[in-house]
């Protein structure tokens, strides 16, 4: 609750966290006439956020982003009053991660000695959002998106075969070894301890099954489990088990949305992440039908660039529009901009994501009828001027 | 380790010889950039006919030394003969649609350098701003800048911009576009643009540059005065593209003119008539010109040596326009392809990469009629934020 009058201006939150949100407010009711002198106007301003989920993804692994990066960028996520930086730290092409209980996994699976978070980087990501009321999610994706996890974790990912013979190159994690389990339950005690936010994303997205397919091994466990040929089922079944580990860690998982399309029990908090761009209403209903928090983020791929005002299609997503009951909707917790790094690095990466993604931000903070393009339009314009 | 070479005595010297000498010049389009590169065991050389040629060379030669893993910096043996296949390869920015600091157009011709693109095509103004400041006109830019003391190019920041560009071997090929794209001129130069009518009365809003007016032919002259002193290269680019007639059309006088003419209601036969009085203008100062496509597809009267800009990708397949151009006689850019500012996802690159010029049937004359291209990196979204990660 703002009140600007003199000969002082009152700001009133419950929390430190909405002081923050006012405090920003605040900052962008101030201007500056033509004589340099500094104004504000009467105000009174009573605000809270619609969504309570207002995120952004950041990938490190396909590039990695230099801390300075990654801090600029926590910067412009107040500005826009985002509260959630969903860190996509590791993946296929590097794992800058550096474990403290696996150091061979960022030693090996990095681009280069250099290019890593060590813990110290870490935790100054973490206190620096923190300071700005911003919740650090850290996704450690798998089963798939791992292939730089087998460089520095041997007997990790699963071994593909063509004519009885492995070939030598590897596909998602292996989910019939009990040393996986056993890996997985340190790796994510860390994970669990070094990030504090209640929540720890697990992935679980676009797991190719044709190496499980060809391993004999993985055939045989198929078998055993009477799974038959449907791999979703192996997929879950290995789903299921790290989400109990990361449950008796007293954590919650976010998972993205293939892990619920492949009916893997899931606990009743997980959270899912809708990504698929086609028909993702249907997938809203289908997830909070099935009693799911969401968070959206199927028409926000901001890495996906062209040209023009493009904002404008961010800023017209509603949420909220997909076939369900008002307890339904209730389950939509908010959603995330992701700007994913297969081609972006620290060159592009401030000038690709905004002011686009305060679009995003807008349209998860503020009411559902602020709708109007034109207006919109004017005050991004200003607030991008701020943001410079 | 076996295969570690050992590193004999280091090469101190890249000797440059350069046949005609001479640093004083300006580049131009007939300039000779070929080179030739020799580097092996006690001797490197570079030779050049002129020092455009060195400068290619030097670039060439800056990328081949590479650095071992204990730093030390080294080269193969190599022996390189290189030349251009095209003599005009440009960038075009706009200053117009957004500002861009001095900074942002140094950085720019500096990576210019370092891709041997050798014409910077300055799109200097344009509808949205003016940020030229004319000594011969000074309220152009004080009425047409975005901001006239923060927002404008002196007298001194085009001196600069030129010789930076000189340097590297790089032409500065201004544009002055008309007589569409010249919103911005008429706070500054009253009477200049064509007031539009909404039936017999001024609707208050402005058309392209008035062509049936003397003052518009008197200011133009003076204006291109000016810029062929300032713009020491041989070409200038006038424009010419996207006229809108409407405006015209609204207007009596001009409808009146039209019927004196015996135009018919053909406005592109009046758009001619302003092009070549402009044209007769610059040829009369001396300088050459290079004008955009719809110039030559309008059936303008053109010179001999005229360029043409191709640049459209929709209506006509570009490399139809360029076959007609070319059969007609008279040299051209490419552009149309190589749109920069229209960005995508993904590996883009490719599409340009892929782009060749000559595609097109015509006879060996006519595909040397094709000077070159030019990358365009139009303004509409384009500032300092953003304008290297785009372009480069």
């Amino acid at each position: 609750h703002l009140t600007v009058t003199e000969p002082v201006a009152i700001l009133k939150a419950s929390e430190v966290w909405g002081a923050l949100r006012g405090l920003e407010t605040f900052s962008q009711l101030v201007y500056e006439d033509d004589y340099g002198s500094f104004l504000v106007n009467e105000s009174e301003i009573n605000d809270f956020p619609r969504f309570a989920h207002r995120g952004v993804l950041l990938d490190t692994s396909r590039h990695y982003l230099p801390l300075k990066s990654i801090l600029t960028n926590l910067d412009a996520m107040a500005f826009n009053k985002f509260n959630v930086l969903h860190w996509h730290i590791v993946d296929d092409q590097s794992f800058p991660y550096q474990s403290i209980y696996f150091p061979e996994l960022s030693d090996k699976g990095a681009y280069s000695p250099n290019l890593i978070y060590t813990p110290t980087d870490v935790r100054l990501v973490i206190e620096y959002a923190r300071l700005r009321g911003i919740r650090v999610i850290p996704e450690f994706d798998t089963p798939g998106h791992t292939q730089s996890w087998g460089k520095g974790q041997k007997d990790l990912l699963t071994p593909c075969y063509s004519g009885g013979q492995p070939t030598g190159s590897f596909g998602p994690v292996n989910p019939v070894w009990n040393t996986t389990y056993d890996f997985m339950a340190k790796f994510f005690k860390e994970i669990s301890s070094v990030f504090p936010d209640e929540f720890i994303h697990l992935g679980g997205d676009e797991v190719d099954f044709s190496c499980w397919k060809s391993n004999p091994e993985v055939k045989e466990f198929m078998k055993r489990q009477g799974f038959g040929i449907d791999y979703a089922k192996l997929e879950s079944y290995y789903v299921q088990n790290i989400l109990d580990i990361v449950s008796s860690y007293n954590k919650g998982q976010m998972v993205w949305q293939e892990v619920f399309d492949h009916k893997a029990r899931l606990k009743p908090d997980t959270v899912v992440q809708v990504w698929m761009a086609n028909n993702y209403a249907h997938e809203l209903s289908s997830v909070t039908g099935a009693g799911f928090t969401a968070v959206l983020s199927a028409p926000w791929y901001l890495d996906y660039i062209s040209y023009g005002q493009d904002w404008k299609k961010y800023y017209s997503v509603e949420p909220l529009k997909f076939p369900g009951s008002e307890k339904q909707k209730k389950l939509v917790i908010g959603g995330e901009a992701c700007l994913w790094g297969e081609f972006v690095d620290a060159t592009n990466l401030t000038p690709r994501l905004w002011p686009r993604a305060s679009a995003v931000g807008e349209r998860l903070w503020s009411s559902s009828n602020v709708t109007n393009l034109q207006d919109a339009y004017k005050r991004l314009t200003n607030h991008r001027c701020r943001m410079l | 380790a076996e295969n570690e070479p050992s590193w004999e005595t280091p090469c101190t010297e890249l000797l440059v010889y350069v046949s005609t000498p001479g640093c004083d010049g300006f580049p131009s389009l007939d300039s000779k950039e070929s080179y030739k590169l020799s580097v092996s065991k006690g001797s490197m050389l570079l030779s050049a006919e002129t020092i455009w040629g060195a400068l290619r060379g030097l670039e060439t030669f800056s990328q081949l030394v590479g650095r071992d893993e204990n730093g030390t910096y080294y080269i193969n043996e190599t022996e390189i003969v290189d030349f251009p296949r095209f003599p005009h390869r440009g960038l075009l920015l706009d200053t117009s649609r957004h500002y861009l600091p001095l900074r942002a157009i140094l950085e720019t011709l500096d990576v210019m350098a370092y891709n041997k693109l050798n014409v910077f095509h300055w799109h200097i103004v344009d509808d949205p701003s003016f940020p030229y400041e004319s000594s011969t006109f000074p309220e152009l830019s004080k009425q047409g800048a975005f901001n006239a003391m923060t927002h404008v190019y002196t007298a001194s920041d085009v001196r600069t911009v030129i010789e930076y560009a000189r340097l590297r071997g790089i032409r500065v090929i201004a544009e002055f576009d008309t007589p569409g794209h010249t919103l911005s001129w008429g706070p500054g130069a009253p009477g200049l643009l064509t007031p539009c009518y909404i039936g017999e009365t001024r609707s208050g809003v402005y058309g392209p540059i008035n062509p049936i007016v003397n003052s518009t032919y008197q200011f133009v002259t003076s204006l291109f005065q000016e810029i062929s002193t300032v713009f020491p290269d041989f070409f200038l680019h006038l424009g010419g593209d996207e006229v809108d007639f409407s405006c015209w059309k609204s207007n009596p006088e001009i409808r009146a003119f039209m019927v004196n003419m015996s135009f018919g209601e053909d406005y592109k036969k009046l758009e001619s008539f302003y092009i070549q009085r402009l044209l007769n203008i610059v040829s009369s100062l001396g300088k050459g010109y290079i004008v955009w496509q719809e110039v030559f597809d309008n059936d303008v009267k053109l010179r001999p040596d005229t360029i043409i800009h191709v640049w459209k990708e929709n209506t006509m397949q570009y490399i139809n326009e360029m076959a007609n151009v070319t059969r007609a006689g008279y040299r051209a850019l490419l552009s149309a392809p190589w749109y920069l500012n229209r960005i995508s996802y993904g590996q883009d690159w490719i599409a340009a990469y892929k782009v060749e010029p000559l595609s097109f049937e015509g006879s060996p004359e006519q595909k040397a009629l094709v000077m070159g291209g030019e990358a365009c990196m139009w303004g509409e979204y384009v500032d300092v934020t953003n304008l290297t990660p785009r372009l480069w």
